[in-house]
Parts: C-alpha cells; sequence; structure tokens
C-alpha cells in the first residue's frame, strides 16, 4: 500500500514536471522521415511534439536543452537480455512455466546502468537457457530504481508485462527427464501444452462454480497463458530445421511467437516470411563457438528485410554487451540490411515485439519520453550515446563520471555484478 | 574437373606482380600515401609511393583504403577450433598444471575455418598456441593465415610460452594444484628453479642429465629464447607476474592485462609490454574491471602494447582484432594509433618486424583492401594480399 502511494506520488511529480525542448538535432523518429533540424518536447513524462524546428511549438516555460550536430532517436528496446542476472529454472526439469524472473532479478546490477549507457530503455529480460522452457520473463523499462516494482510494465488489463522464454536444438538436450533428442523435445513439450489445454478446458468448465475448478497449478497456469496469447513465447532457436520446428508447433498450438537468435534466419527467410512470425537476430563477431551457431552470419538481416520478415535484434546480454547493442545493426547494415529497416529493428520492431508498440519504439505525441541522444549517426563506430531518457527522465549521462564509469569501464564498473550467467556455457 | 578448376584459381590467384592502389594507403612507415600506390613483385614489396606509375604487366587492384595486412597479436585460432566441441579443442590439455613442453605447431590446423573467416577481414598474420586457463598450457606459434600445413603457414613454429595468473590458471577442484594464487606461484617458482639448476648441469660436459621436454622449454624461457606470455587481468596478479620475472629475469610480455591502468607505472618500470585483451572483451570475472580506454591510457604512458582477438570459450568463437582495433579508436586511440597496434606495433612485440607490419620494400606483400574506413562498421574489406597473392577478393 505505501509502496503504491509512493508510485502515484512519483507518477504526480513527473506529471508536473517543467517541459523539456530538445532542439537543433537530427531527429530519426521512426514514425516518420528523418528530421535534419528537429525539435522533441517532453513533459510528464510523455512525448508532446516532434517535428521540423520551423513548424514545432516549444512552450514558454520549457526548459531548452541546444543539441546542433546531435542525433535523438527512440530508446533501444533490447528483445533478449539477462542483465539483473535472473537465475529461473533449475535443473529438476525441462519445463519450468511456473518460474518467474520477477523473483529473481537483481535491479542493482551493474549491468542494468550498463544496458542504460548502452541506449537502452526497455529490455525483454529472460531466464537463461539449457530448458526446453526456462520460465516467464519480463518486460522492463530500464529506470533507476532501487526494487524491482519500479522498472516493471503493466499490461492494459494490469498484469506483469512479460513473454515465456522457451527452447529447441542442442540446447536444452542432456540426461533424463531432459531431452536426449530433437524428437524427444518436440515430444516433451506438446505433451505438456496438451496437459494446459485440458486444464483450460476444466477451468472453462467450471465456470463461476469455483467448487468444480481443478486445484491450482503453477505450470498450467502459467502454460495457459501462453495458449490464451497472454504471453508470448520467445524460442531460442538456432538451425533452420529447429526453426521450422518452432513454427510447427506455434501453428498446432496457436501461441504467439518471436524466433529468438535465428542463427540459420538467412537459410529460410522464405519460411518465416510465411508464417509471419518476427524474428530476433543475435549478431556475432563470428561463427561457431557451438554447433548450432556454426552458420551464424551478418546477412540474416538483410536476408529476413528481402523476404518482408519483422526483425529486430538483440543483445542476449553477456553474450553481447550491451552497451555494443547499437553495434548489431551496424554489422547487420555492413551485410546489406538497408539503414532504415535496421534502425526499425533496435526500436520499433522491437516494441511490436514485446506488444508495447502503443507506448515505446518510437518519438510520436502521447508515447513515453524514452530516447537517447547520439553523438552522431547511430552506425558510425565513433558516435557515442551522450544521454539516455526513460519516461522523460534522464538515466544516462556520459558527461557525468559516475555514468561514465559504467560506459566505459574501469575499477569498480562491475560490482554488483551477478556473473552466474556469463559463466553458463549454455547462454546463447 | 573440380582439381583442374582450384588449379586455374591458384593460378589466377597468384600473379609474380601486382599493383595495389588505393586512395589512401597506411604504410605504416611515414606519413599515409594520397593516391598510394604499393608494387609487388615475388611475394614482396617492391615498392610503395604516392602516384607511382604501374609497369606493364602488374595486375592492378583498387581500393579506398589500403593497410599492411592486419596482425593478431594472440589468438587460439588453429588450436581451438569453430564447433567448440572435445575434438577440435586443442589449446589446453588439462592433464598437468605445468606443460610449457607442448608445441603449437604439432596442434595447429591450418584449414580451421576460422583461419579462412580472419583472413577476410585483412588479418595475415596470427601469433596463435596454448591458451589461457591453465598455469602453463604449452607454447605459442605464429603463422600467416594462408597454407596447407602448419609447416607452409608458420614464419615461426616457437614463439612464447603460455602462462594464466589469477583466476585462470587456478584449479579450483578440491584436491586439485594449484587451487590458490599462492600455491600458483610456489609451483611456477619451483619449476623454474628447477629449469636452472637442469640448465647448469646441461653445461658440465659428461654429467648432463637426460633431456626433459618440460625442463628444456623452461630452460628456453630462463634464456630469454622463449618470453613467458602470461596472461593476466587483476591489478594484484600483474604484479606478481612482475615480482617473478623479476626473480628469474624472465623476459615477460603480459597478456590481457585489464586492471593495467591501476599499475602502470610498474608496468612501465618493469619494460614489460602488453598484448592487451579483445577491447569489447567480456567484462567478467578477474576481467571484471576491464576499460575500453586501457589501450589510450597504455598509450599515453608509454607502454609498448598491441591488440588481441584473446580466447572465447563460446560464442563468438573468435573475435576480429579489426573489429577491436576500431572500438579502441572510438575510445581514445587516435585512428593511426589504432592501426598500429593491429600492424607495426604488434610485429615488434612479436619481433617479426622485418617481415611483416608495415608497407616497406623488401617486406612480405601482405595487404589489406578496405572501401572505406576500416574501422566503420559499415566499410568492407574488399581484398587481401598474402605473400604476394590475392587470397580474397570482392567484386565492387
Amino acid at each position: 500500500m505505501l509502496r503504491s502511494c509512493l508510485f502515484w506520488l512519483a507518477a504526480a511529480a513527473a506529471a508536473q514536471e517543467t517541459p523539456m525542448a530538445f532542439t537543433g538535432a537530427r531527429i530519426l523518429p521512426i514514425a516518420g522521415p528523418e528530421i535534419p533540424n528537429g525539435v522533441l518536447v517532453v513533459e510528464g513524462g510523455k512525448i508532446v511534439a516532434v517535428g521540423p524546428a520551423a513548424s514545432t511549438a516549444i512552450p514558454a516555460n520549457a526548459r531548452r536543452q541546444e543539441l546542433p550536430g546531435k542525433v535523438i532517436m527512440p530508446g533501444l528496446v533490447d528483445t533478449h537480455s539477462h542483465i539483473g542476472g535472473p537465475a529461473g529454472a533449475d535443473s529438476s526439469a525441462p519445463i519450468q512455466p511456473d518460474v518467474r524472473i520477477l523473483d529473481a532479478l537483481n535491479v542493482r546490477s551493474s549491468n542494468i546502468q550498463k544496458a542504460q549507457a548502452g541506449g537502452i530503455t526497455t529490455a525483454n529480460v529472460m531466464p537463461g537457457s539449457g530448458h526446453l522452457l526456462s520460465g516467464q520473463t519480463l518486460y522492463l523499462k530500464l529506470r533507476d530504481g532501487n526494487t524491482i516494482d519500479e522498472l516493471l510494465l503493466r499490461t492494459a488489463d494490469g498484469r506483469i508485462a512479460g513473454g515465456m522464454k522457451m527452447a529447441n536444438g542442442t540446447n536444452s538436450r542432456r540426461t533424463p527427464p531432459f531431452p536426449g533428442t530433437r524428437g524427444k523435445s518436440a515430444a516433451l513439450l506438446r505433451e505438456q501444452l496438451i496437459k494446459a489445454q485440458e486444464y483450460r478446458e476444466k477451468v472453462r468448465q467450471a465456470g463461476s462454480d469455483a467448487s468444480k475448478l481443478p486445484p491450482r497449478d503453477l505450470r498450467m497456469e502459467g502454460l495457459v497463458e501462453v495458449l490464451e496469447g497472454k504471453r508470448v513465447v520467445h524460442f531460442h532457436t538456432h538451425r533452420h530445421d529447429d526453426i521450422l520446428t518452432v513454427l510447427r508447433l506455434a501453428r498446432e498450438f496457436g501461441f504467439k511467437l518471436v524466433l529468438q537468435h535465428a542463427s540459420d534466419a538467412w537459410a529460410i527467410a522464405e519460411e518465416i516470411a510465411r508464417s509471419k512470425t518476427p524474428v530476433s537476430l543475435i549478431v556475432l563477431d563470428s561463427p561457431g563457438g557451438k554447433i548450432e551457431a556454426k552458420d551464424v552470419q551478418f546477412s540474416s538481416g538483410a536476408a529476413l528485410e528481402r523476404a518482408g520478415v519483422l526483425t529486430g535484434f538483440h543483445t542476449d546480454d553477456g553474450v553481447t554487451d550491451s552497451r555494443l547493442f547499437l553495434r548489431a545493426a551496424a554489422l547487420a547494415v555492413r551485410a546489406g540490411m538497408s539503414r532504415e529497416k535496421a534502425i526499425y529493428g533496435m526500436t520499433m520492431a522491437g516494441a511490436i515485439m514485446l506488444e508495447l508498440q502503443q507506448r515505446i519504439g518510437s518519438l510520436e505525441p502521447g508515447k513515453d519520453a524514452d530516447f537517447l541522444i547520439l553523438s552522431g549517426d547511430p552506425f558510425s563506430v565513433y558516435s557515442k550515446v551522450l544521454e539516455t531518457w526513460v519516461d522523460g527522465k534522464k538515466v544516462f549521462d556520459r558527461s557525468d563520471p559516475k555514468d561514465r564509469l559504467y560506459a566505459v569501464g574501469g575499477y569498480g564498473a562491475s560490482h554488483d555484478q551477478d556473473d552466474t550467467y556469463v559463466d553458463d556455457e549454455e547462454g546463447s | 574437373m573440380r582439381a583442374l578448376f582450384l588449379f586455374l584459381l591458384l593460378a589466377a590467384a597468384a600473379p609474380a606482380q601486382i599493383a595495389v592502389r588505393g586512395d589512401t594507403v597506411y604504410t605504416m612507415a611515414g606519413p599515409p600515401l594520397r593516391d598510394g600506390v604499393v608494387l609487388v613483385r615475388d611475394g614482396k614489396i617492391e615498392r610503395a609511393g604516392a602516384g607511382l606509375a604501374i609497369p606493364a604487366g602488374y595486375r592492378t587492384l583498387r581500393a579506398r583504403v589500403v593497410t599492411p595486412g592486419l596482425i593478431d597479436a594472440h589468438t587460439v585460432v588453429g588450436l581451438s577450433g569453430w564447433l567448440n566441441q572435445v575434438h577440435d579443442q586443442d589449446q589446453v590439455e588439462r592433464s598437468a598444471a605445468i606443460q610449457p613442453e607442448l608445441r603449437a605447431i604439432d596442434a595447429y590446423d591450418p584449414r580451421e575455418r576460422l583461419i579462412e573467416y580472419l583472413r577476410g577481414y585483412g588479418v595475415t598474420t596470427i601469433h596463435t598456441g596454448h591458451g589461457p586457463g591453465i598455469l602453463i598450457s604449452g607454447q605459442t606459434m605464429i603463422a600467416k593465415t594462408a597454407g596447407r600445413t602448419a609447416e607452409e603457414a608458420a614464419i615461426q613454429s616457437e614463439s612464447m610460452v603460455a602462462c594464466s595468473l589469477g583466476e585462470s590458471g587456478i584449479d579450483r577442484q578440491p584436491g586439485k594444484s594449484p587451487g590458490t594464487r599462492g600455491k600458483m606461484i610456489a609451483m611456477l617458482r619451483t619449476e623454474l628453479i628447477k629449469a636452472q639448476e637442469y640448465t647448469r648441469k646441461m653445461s658440465e660436459k659428461g654429467k648432463e642429465p637426460p633431456r626433459d621436454l618440460k625442463l628444456d622449454a623452461l630452460a628456453r624461457v630462463l634464456k630469454g629464447e622463449l618470453p613467458l606470455l602470461v596472461n593476466v587481468h587483476r591489478a594484484h596478479d600483474i604484479l606478481t607476474a612482475i615480482r617473478v620475472g623479476q626473480e628469474f629475469q624472465l623476459k615477460i610480455v603480459l597478456d590481457g592485462a585489464a586492471e593495467a591502468y591501476l599499475v602502470l607505472d610498474q608496468i612501465k618500470a618493469s619494460g614489460y609490454p602488453v598484448i592487451l585483451h579483445p577491447t569489447m572483451y567480456r567484462s567478467a570475472g578477474d576481467a571484471g574491471n576491464l576499460s575500453y580506454e586501457t589501450a589510450s591510457r597504455l598509450r599515453a604512458a608509454g607502454i609498448p602494447f598491441a591488440l588481441q582477438s584473446g580466447f572465447e570459450g563460446y560464442v563468438p568463437k573468435t573475435r576480429v582484432v579489426l573489429f577491436e582495433a576500431a572500438w579502441a579508436a572510438s575510445n581514445g586511440l587516435s585512428f593511426e594509433q589504432a592501426l598500429r597496434s593491429i600492424t607495426i606495433d604488434a610485429a615488434r612485440l612479436l619481433g617479426i618486424d622485418k617481415r611483416v607490419g608495415s608497407i616497406e620494400p623488401g617486406k612480405d606483400a601482405d595487404l589489406a583492401l578496405y572501401d572505406g574506413d576500416p574501422f566503420e562498421y559499415t566499410s568492407h574489406c574488399v581484398g587481401v594480399v598474402l605473400n604476394g597473392a590475392v587470397v580474397s577478393e570482392i567484386k565492387q
């Protein structure tokens, strides 16, 4: 109760803040064409105006920040991260839909500050891999906060926003009760989803008669949310045939799906396009490191773009560092993806995959004031994230030595970090 | 048929005379050449200059930017394979903590796919071999990124002895040694003292002890023939490396050195050079406090250094020194300083600068061609010349 009072007080304070106007920058609104000399006006945590300097009114009481030569773009959306070091499912079973990383995430972890320094404003934080289903994910706003509650997002019906993490291929293969083959992997997952269909049917038949309800089963509740489309499935999958297996399962059970990693996406872009499934790519400096990533290429972004697939990116932090997130899109551009689709992939595409496109992903009036200020072109190695703003509040400022430590590293930059995740051999 | 095709391909790839013309040619032996031309003959650089006339009979390649072939000052490529399965991982043998007798050339796979991958970014020389992860893992070698056999690829078959201090050299399993930092150094000193003893006995005519491969290798370390390449990240571990190095008057190359910025004065005073961790290395474990700006701090302190792709136990299976230098150039080094760290400075540190590292007459004709600033994410390496042969080329 106290917490919710504080929450509303904080929200009220935000709402009363003086409007801010950012002027003189090149603005990439994503929702429309690039604005060479743009104005962004922010108030109460929301964007109130964005447009060319010549035609965008700035409120008389606005605090102004002049940004000549700089670039403003929406905050980056990382569709697959492990910041905060959450451990999800344990080694007792391959399918654990009852496990929430809500209960496992350390918001004081320094890699959250590093993600802010990398321009990431929203992240889908997932439990690690090695399971067919490793738990419920969280969609976080990277606000400054002392508690997980301060970083949460809520859906329109008040639920905590998040998806479900699944995996196939070699990722979840091990000794029983884990599957030993790909066929077994799919069978185990189908078995549980069918149980969930039956559970859901019992709940439906019980209607308002509580005495007829089946005993509460957290695992089934998690899977029912998947079946009902309340949780998007974020499916770790690399090899071309494993990706197609995922598409087959999604067709059978009708769950919402984002393909995660998709190393071989370049090889089956047309098939993915036909299924209308979005893809979140990992961009790695070289192929290999494990068998299912042996053919990973920078060119997947271009291949998916040509096929018309909604394509985004992720860090899989700590597999790649959140501070290098923009680099992933730049390397996709190196291999033929258009600049427009690559930048869309870092922002709006991710927002759509997390079903947050009404709130984030582009700079438009009414959307959350999540944006970053870059020193130059987003695809140049020499550009730096100068500031990151979430809900109209500055969460990273490169000119502040405390923040700069997280941006460039140095003594203490990784303190508080839970490094159990990076030791996880099954990370990606 | 396929053999014939390959023959034609190889024949086409290796004309005796090549001219490489670049809008900008970074020779690393003087200011950059505008409209530079590099003439290549019989595998060597014949001449380089601005606006040189290209003699008849030379095949001409063009690019926006030309640099010397890049040098990766430390990698495990060729021993640690791309699939990362038991069968292709030869960079560490775990049966004993100290195995300096293991030679890299006996494990180097010149057909490993990652070698070709690195070459595609302009890397023509790699210092590779046994990796970090155990107190003394074995020897390293220097190879060109071409060649069908290890012998063909190698330009130096025994280069350094790889050592790991700090967490990387510790085996924390119960009953295993070294289980602590203190024990690790006691073991290392014990072996070096044995090697001193062995060296002394070997010099007594008629009293030579039976040959011992391990002590042979350590004796060469003591003589300074093989530098000790010490993978070490924490500041106090760096000081330990210097302490042991000074006790035995070793040639040491500090490798990794994430916290070097805390002990710059001591490193400078030791005279030991640094092969710095990949700029974008994972900041975890002993390297948790790494800084993107360490290269520029070393530069400012006047400490010789080069950049490396390092060792990766997972994905990506290798890094690319071109990318690591790019990130250093974005974090305090100038463009040319960053380029030096993967060309001439790396060559000097490895002692191979008479052959590679710069574009000068008489040196190996190793060149990398780019369609823009080589460090920009969206530029491409459009051609690679290695020992005077065009080994990769992208049509523009």
